[in-house]
């Protein structure tokens, strides 16, 4: 215990006693935090529309209306649920398939979620069931995106043209007004990217087969999985954000380091 | 009309009893001898080196910010000339075939496929690249801090303003130099950038397209603007730089370096160790940690991943194009100046919303820099020479000052970055630029305050510890159970610190007229003065005066005994002497 009394007034006492802290505090939260419920509904697959249907009102008509055709909260123009006549099953496989549907509370927009409700059966019976309401693009084969048969090059030069302005140029995301946001593209399946330029989801406009074809869309799928699987020329990427965390770093840790070094060459007396 | 002496010796004996004149060695062979001697014969250095040598310089790791500065420099120089022999400053068309496959077979610039072909294809070319650029990071970065250490010391005052200047101008250099550098690649981040430069100067009242059109040589983009920015790059602003820099070391060595108050240490000497051996070694080991730093970044982490952004095309745009951070104040000014700041005037557009962010604020800051020292030295009216640095809490306006003006350009510099900000705190973007438009003009009166006043304090605690000692935190029971804590006395080396400092008064209004009631020419000057004057010292901490100091011994006694019982000062000093 002297030991460590001869020590309390040591310039590093309140870092350490800082971290302990810090340590101590995150562990009892860690300990105590309540667990995520787990709600995953294990119902039986179902093809059919009929299924889609009950499964639709069970889980998502409480918005959307009872037959889909979209609700207002009341308040205003306001909608709690727009209508999804002629979204098609495409809107659904990305919406649900991306854990965005069915949304928690209203929120400026669905986040994307790894925690997906449905089974992928679930799903497509879902999707079947919209795409009964009225004609919509229909979920792509897989051979449309498969990124092995795409250029991505080419997908680059699209990339950089349509999507980089909001995804940022590596998929890492950018912001949007009033808290929207384009969210980050990367492990996103090429299906999902497919689904998102045919249907335009929230804020993002439609990228329909005459403005960037099928064959072009799979050479955009194939540029996002070739910078997602490459490996990092040059080091850590911060991020992929550009110079603002480049910034950050030189200031905090670059700038951190050298006056470390200074410090200690500047305490060595000659 | 013969002006010499004809010889009166023959012809035949003309060399008869010469002897060769003595040659002595040199004055420098004699001290130095060998090759340095060699040396010095022939360029007389011996004199100016052996005063460099000789210079002493005081220990402070605060003094080494600016070193940061000269050596990452140094490293921009040296990786600069690698960077040269491969990259070809041209907008000319190419298609790429290098080793990146993600852009095989993409039209792009020389420029650009000269840079992926540095960042691939040569051996080492990436890490020279990412060397160069994080080096200019740090640069810049260790310019700021070593002008706050220079501004907060106040060791801008006489005799140094004029470093001070040069020093300004060097760090505006420095920006403007990043920002060529910045542009070179042409990759889609740079092209932007240059994108946005043009923007800024069409902005310019009535000259400004004239002017992109001069820069550019024809509309943008043009092929001019690469050749040209390349040229200020490597040849033109370094040129400029390494000059003024070198002034600005040279005054260094000319005017001695600054010190912190200490014992034994005055307005007239230097403490500390000479160049030779002591700092050469210092330094030059310093030089070496710097770049083994730098060099340790650049090989873990990426900077400005060319390849990612794309060859330059003047449609897209990414999100998240931000210039690199000391440009930033900048570019967060645009964000945060609202839009309707653009006039029409019979025709002619004014875009004060624009100008005043990029060609308003930026000059600006590096001006108000540039003059404060002749702003406090005409409040102060002091004339005299300062060699000795002042600690940041007996200048409490000063140190205010600083810390607000630090805010006002933080608050620009992080609104560079909203939207970075938007999406990983998951806030909205117009939430956070009106959070800084206001905090523009809340923070930075709050921030004097607070530091004013913390200052202050500070002076406040160095008086008391002066005055009544520390506390040891020894509390002595008494033998009739009475407690009363031990206070120390502070060593007279600690205690120097704290009282070495001058006191300062506001300065006195003068009579505004003279004794014939005539009104003196330079009253309102005087007055607005007085005024300046009141608002950096009317509520000055002065230090601790002898006479104070000799009455709290006096009175100490007497105001312990109203805490401690009688006799308390004996036990204690019984006990410290028992203890020693």
């Amino acid at each position: 215990m002297n030991a460590l009394a001869a020590r309390r007034r040591h310039p590093a006492a309140i870092a350490v006693l800082l971290m302990i802290g810090l340590f101590l505090t995150g562990a009892a939260y860690a300990a105590v935090a309540p667990e995520p419920a787990d709600a995953t509904t294990q119902a039986l697959p179902a093809q059919s529309v009929e299924e889609g249907k009950a499964l639709f009102r069970a889980n998502c008509a409480s918005c959307h209306g009872l037959n889909a055709e979209g609700r207002a909260t009341g308040d205003g123009d306001e909608i709690a649920g727009p209508s999804l006549a002629g979204v098609g099953a495409a809107a659904v496989d990305f919406q649900v398939g991306t854990g965005r549907m069915p949304m928690t509370a209203p929120a400026v927009q669905a986040a994307r979620s790894e925690e997906v409700v449905f089974e992928q059966e679930q799903i497509d019976a879902l999707g079947a069931y919209i795409a009964s309401l009225a004609p919509g693009p229909s979920v792509p084969s897989e051979e449309a995106v498969d990124p092995t048969k795409g250029d991505p090059a080419k997908g680059g030069e699209l990339f950089r043209v349509n999507c980089a302005m909001c995804h940022n140029f590596a998929g890492s995301g950018g912001a949007l007004t009033r808290g929207k946001y384009a969210p980050a593209l990367r492990g996103v399946e090429g299906k999902h990217i497919y689904e998102a330029m045919q249907t335009g989801p929230q804020s993002m406009p439609v990228f329909n087969d005459d403005n960037i074809t099928p064959e072009d869309k799979r050479d955009v799928i194939a540029f996002l999985d070739t910078i997602s699987e490459q490996e990092n020329p040059g080091g850590m990427t911060l991020g992929s954000l550009g110079p603002v965390t480049e910034g950050m770093f030189a200031w905090v840790f670059g700038l951190g380091i050298l006056v470390g070094c200074a410090v200690w060459l500047g305490s060595k007396s000659a | 009309m013969s002006t010499t002496a004809p010889d009166p010796r023959p012809a035949d004996a003309l060399r008869e009893g010469d002897s060769a004149p003595a040659t002595p060695p040199s004055a420098g062979a004699r001290s130095i001898g060998g090759f340095a001697g060699w040396v010095d014969d022939r360029t007389g250095a011996a004199k100016p080196v052996g005063y460099l040598m000789k210079k002493v310089f005081p220990d402070h790791w605060s003094f080494m910010l600016g070193e940061i500065a000269m050596y990452s420099m140094i490293i921009c120089l040296v990786t600069g000339a690698f960077l040269t022999f491969w990259y070809v400053p041209s907008a000319g068309h190419t298609v790429y075939d290098g080793s990146y496959v993600p852009l095989r077979g993409v039209e792009m610039s020389e420029a650009y496929a000269s840079t992926l072909h540095i960042s691939f294809d040569i051996k080492g070319g990436l890490i020279i690249r990412q060397i160069h650029h994080w080096a200019a990071l740090m640069f810049t970065v260790a310019v700021v801090v070593h002008m706050f250490r220079v501004f907060f010391t106040g060791a801008f005052r006489k005799p140094r303003e004029l470093n001070w200047v040069i020093g300004s101008v060097l760090a505006l250099l420095a920006i403007i130099e990043g920002f060529a550098g910045y542009s070179l690649p042409d990759d889609l981040l740079s092209g932007t950038g240059i994108r946005a430069m043009a923007g800024f100067v069409q902005t310019a009242p009535v000259i400004g397209s004239y002017l992109v059109y001069g820069i550019f040589g024809g509309p943008f983009p043009g092929e001019m603007i690469i050749p040209r920015l390349y040229s200020a790059h490597v040849l033109l602003i370094p040129a400029v730089l390494v000059g003024l820099f070198t002034a600005h070391i040279g005054l260094v060595a000319l005017q001695k370096h600054t010190q912190f108050p200490g014992p034994g240490r005055t307005n007239d000497n230097v403490v500390g160790y000479p160049v030779m051996p002591v700092y050469a070694a210092k330094a030059g080991g310093f030089f070496f940690i710097v770049f083994g730093v730098i060099a340790l970044i650049s090989a873990l982490v990426q900077i400005n991943p060319i390849w990612g952004y794309g060859p330059y095309d003047p449609s897209p745009v990414t999100a998240g194009s931000q210039p690199d951070w000391y440009m930033g104040f900048a570019d967060g000014a645009l964000r945060l100046l609202p839009g309707w700041l653009e006039f029409t005037f019979f025709g002619f557009t004014l875009s004060l919303n624009i100008a005043l962010g990029a060609l308003v604020l930026l000059p600006l800051v590096y001006m108000v820099l540039g003059v404060y020292p002749f702003v406090e030295r005409f409040v102060t009216g002091d004339d005299r020479e300062h060699h000795l640095l002042d600690r940041p809490r007996n200048a409490p306006v000063r140190t205010g000052i600083g810390m607000a003006g630090i805010t006002a350009y933080t608050v620009f510099m992080f609104a560079a970055g909203n939207d970075i900000m938007a999406i990983k705190l998951g806030m909205s973007i117009n939430d956070i630029t009106w959070f800084f438009r206001i905090g523009l003009f809340v923070l930075p009166p709050i921030v004097f305050w607070v530091t004013k006043r913390t200052c202050l304090a500070l002076q406040r605690r160095d008086r008391d510890q002066v005055l009544h000692g520390r506390e040891s935190g020894t509390i002595i029971r008494t033998p009739d159970g009475r407690f009363f804590e031990r206070h120390d006395t502070e060593l007279p080396e600690d205690q120097w610190i704290l009282v070495q400092h001058e006191a300062v008064h506001p300065l006195e209004l003068e009579a505004e007229t003279d004794e014939h009631g005539v009104a003196r020419p330079a009253a309102r000057k005087d007055r607005f003065r007085a005024a300046l004057s009141r608002f950096y010292f009317a509520d000055a901490v002065n230090p601790v005066t002898p006479a104070e100091l000799a009455a709290a011994h006096h009175h100490g006694h007497e105001t312990e005994a109203i805490e401690a019982p009688a006799g308390a000062a004996e036990i204690e000093s019984a006990e410290t002497a028992g203890r020693h």
